[in-house]
């Protein structure tokens, strides 16, 4: 059997109470403030901000509480207030890896005045492959979905 | 090494795989609900095994069906989590800030 069938991209759509162009400028220009902090790549020093630089080519990176910069990937395609496309370039540990992009892609469409549909697709995933067995670490271990699931609940009992 | 990711295409073999995404299971607990036979449901869980994405090992007369933790699977089940949280963070960020302009 020579069968080479993709992993289907993660989907997820969510509608927010706002107005087109501040749903899209949370969700670019203000990302450290919602990002999950369990979720950092930075070892040194906690999560304090994330930068996405307002530009195809523009850098997307992590600052860390102690002002180091931990490179998260690049913006690919930049169209305010309606899609911005990401270069993930994260591995399965949660490390930068340039040799290594998978698609983020973010798409804002109005509901009326005061709410926005916001569809996210991580794709290309077939691409973390490499590192699939050593994401095994990330994956059991307290970063991984057990953390996650945990950090959620925490969120949501707020 | 190349990865064959068989099958996540085929509606059914996605529905298999998410219920062992809950848990381990044996194929006559998988083909309860689904409708199509025994014999099918083994012919995916065979072409899901081939694509590294589901394990099994013999329980008495039994074969057990597992997520391959070692498999891509796993990292998709992850990121799958991950966004559901961080875009409920997302909308409550935006509740949490007043006004309709950034």
């Amino acid at each position: 059997m020579n069968l080479q069938i993709l992993p289907a991209p993660v989907r997820k759509s969510i509608v927010v109470k706002t107005g087109i162009d501040k749903a899209f400028a949370v969700f670019t220009g203000s990302m450290g403030r919602w990002w999950p902090a369990t979720h950092s790549t930075n070892r040194a020093s906690p999560l304090a901000e994330v930068i996405m630089e307002p530009s195809p080519q523009g850098r997307w990176y992590e600052r860390g509480q102690d002002g180091s910069e931990c490179q998260w990937g690049h913006v690919i395609a930049w169209e305010p207030p309606h899609r911005v496309l990401l270069a993930w370039q994260l591995n399965g540990e949660w490390q930068f890896d340039p040799g290594l992009v998978t698609e983020l892609e973010i798409r804002f469409t109005p509901q009326g005045a005061h709410a926005t549909r916001v569809e996210l697709e991580h794709r290309n995933l077939e691409r973390l492959g490499d590192h699939a067995e050593r994401a095994r670490t990330a994956f059991d271990g307290e970063g991984g979905w057990a953390g996650l699931l945990a950090a959620y609940a925490d969120i949501a009992a707020r | 090494m190349t990865y064959a990711f068989a099958a996540l295409a085929d509606p059914t073999r996605r529905r298999i795989f998410e219920r062992l995404a809950t848990g381990p299971a044996p194929v006559g607990q998988l083909a309860k609900g689904l409708p199509i036979s025994r014999p099918a449901v083994s012919q995916h869980l065979a072409a899901l095994k081939n694509a590294g994405l589901v394990t099994d090992h013999a329980e008495g007369t039994r074969r057990i069906y597992r997520i391959d933790p070692n498999g891509l699977a796993a990292i998709r089940i992850w990121l799958d989590q991950f966004w559901t949280e961080a875009l409920a963070n997302y909308a409550a960020e935006i509740e949490r800030s007043p006004g309709d302009t950034p």
